[in-house]
């Protein structure tokens, strides 16, 4: 976007007239508005693929009614729920209840700023980006608290409560085994990281080393984890708690919520495809100047290729969750903390003993001589 | 700490087997094994049920023989008959013939009672009776014209018996 906007400065004409700031400012307000709209019909259409896929997992069918194979259902329940009432309970904390969808999502939707689409598609290529994405992400859980608190009801206070607990404790594995990755390749900024691998499998992160490797399984399963989802689903466990944190909720604020939550799913994927599977990386050079942007086909490749890659993540995350059973909340505690912190301060490790012993180059580089 | 690592293996190794199994239920070899109920089915599910099954009750008021068997078998009274004597006839004839699908139980014990050959009251495979009325569910056999039908049928029978007599 920045790059867009310089482009816009330097090159039109009748820009000259008002001060870079507010034509930057405009541009921004744009970009994010064209950010919300692929995001929302993003997750909207996730929620429909998630039942499809569930479906066919579990030998049915799943919605098919609403337009071609039902790939409308997703606006139909969009549709109902701005449509349902908007429920507040007289026992409620009106003004936290009301706001915590908002941060819930805004939470989830500003890592979007930060994160890669291809090349030169990016909201703001931040040089601390990675850093970006784990703190303003971390807001969530200060929505799913504050609509657990607010609710005013003992099921939605302990969805909060866990969802906290698991959050934290998720976060240190998470973040442990992406420092690996910035061990190797010294830069928070996203783009940066992507630049340092290669199209080939050989070259990405993930491959890079074995504790590469493995840091790469810990990142993802702390992501699913962040994303509160099965396996790790007990902030909002049917059986034991109704529906967690958003019991209380209904209408537009319950499908804030979940938009988050597939907003969320698509972040994890897209960040792991950043730091560990080579990102927008295709095998053709880009050319420079403006036609490096949107309209070129290297440009476009690159895009291409990363949101492959991340939905065949999301794909993943979806598996995971129609296969592996709801975790028990001493038992998520136990992964993360016996079994996830540890693996993660090892990997972290190996990987400064490897970049000390061979640099920076990966077990491809040292094989091939 | 050799536990730890086991745990460890475990879970790789249960997760990546439970994954295969979804995985090929999610591949295009595994077809769904449920069918789209009430308009998309291959066939019609009435006709998937086995030939016996007791589904809503049929009657044939003209071979029944008012004998009110069933109504008197039936343990929750949802079969009601009226039946009258007509002058000059042998027997009773139906005037009232009602079944209250609603209450039955689907036992099937009235067309076991059923004395006749072949059988007056029997059940079908039919099985949708959803209706948003009560009333809908019960099933009037016998209408005022099929009454004098019935009447008519039973004085020609008479009539007839007595030819036959009168020959002897």
């Amino acid at each position: 976007m920045r790059y867009f906007a310089d482009w816009i400065i330097e090159n039109l004409e009748f820009t000259r007239a008002i001060p870079s700031e507010y034509v930057y400012l405009i541009i921004m307000v744009v970009g994010g508005l064209l950010l919300l709209l692929f995001v929302v019909p993003m997750a909207g259409a996730l929620t429909f693929v998630e039942r499809r896929v569930a479906g066919k997992m579990q030998s049915r069918i799943g919605p098919n009614r609403v337009g071609p194979q039902g790939i409308f259902q997703f606006v139909a329940d969009g549709v109902k729920l701005i449509l349902k009432e908007d429920i507040i309970p007289t026992a409620a904390d009106r003004r936290l209840f009301k706001l915590a969808p908002y941060i819930v999502f805004v939470g989830s939707f500003l890592t979007f700023a930060a994160l890669p689409f291809s090349q030169k598609l990016i909201a703001a290529d931040l040089n601390i980006g990675i850093l970006y994405i784990f703190a303003v992400s971390s807001m969530v859980v200060v929505g799913i608290i504050m609509s657990g608190w607010a609710s005013n009801n003992n099921l939605s206070l302990l969805g909060g409560m866990r969802s906290a607990a698991q959050i934290i404790s998720y976060e240190v594995p998470q973040i442990l085994s992406v420092l690996a990755v910035i061990l190797l390749t010294g830069t928070l900024g996203m783009q940066g990281t992507i630049k340092a691998q290669g199209w080939a499998p050989q070259h990405w992160f993930l491959f890079h080393n074995p504790f590469a490797f493995i840091a790469f399984f810990v990142f993802f399963i702390s992501a699913v984890a962040e994303c509160n989802r099965i396996p790790f689903d007990i902030p909002e466990a049917e059986s034991e708690l109704v529906s967690g944190y958003n019991t209380e909720y209904s209408g537009f604020r319950f499908g804030l919520f979940f938009l988050a939550e597939f907003a969320n799913v698509y972040v994890i994927s897209a960040v792991a495809v950043t730091l560990f599977l080579g990102g927008w990386n295709t095998p053709f050079y880009l050319p420079t100047g403006i036609w490096g942007l949107l309209p070129s086909a290297v440009n476009l490749a690159g895009l291409i290729t990363f949101l492959i890659k991340t939905f065949v993540l999301v794909f993943v995350c979806m598996w995971l969750r129609w296969t592996l059973p709801r975790l028990r909340v001493d038992q998520l505690m136990t992964v993360g903390w016996k079994y996830m912190v540890p693996i993660a301060f090892f990997n972290l490790v190996g990987t400064a003993v490897w970049m000390l012993v061979w640099g920076d180059k990966s077990i491809a580089a040292l094989l091939g001589g | 700490m050799r536990r730890y690592f086991l745990n460890i293996w475990e879970a790789i190794s249960t997760i990546a087997k439970g994954m295969g199994v979804t995985l090929v239920h999610f591949t295009p070899a595994r077809k769904s094994i449920t069918i789209q109920y009430p308009d998309r089915t291959p066939v019609p599910v009435v006709e998937t049920l086995p030939e016996r099954s007791r589904g809503m009750l049929t009657f044939d008021p003209d071979v029944c023989d008012a004998c009110s068997m069933c109504a008197m078998t039936c343990p929750i009274d949802c079969i009601s008959i009226d039946r009258e004597r007509v002058e000059g006839a042998k027997g009773f004839v139906l005037k009232r013939f009602d079944i209250d699908m609603a209450k039955c139980m689907y036992c099937g014990l009235c067309t076991e009672a059923c004395p006749v050959k072949p059988k007056g009251l029997e059940h079908t495979r039919e099985f949708e009776g959803a209706t948003d009325r009560m009333e809908d569910l019960i099933l009037e056999f016998i209408d005022e014209k099929k009454h004098r039908e019935l009447v008519e049928k039973a004085l020609k029978k008479a009539e007839k018996l007595k030819a036959a007599q009168n020959e002897e």
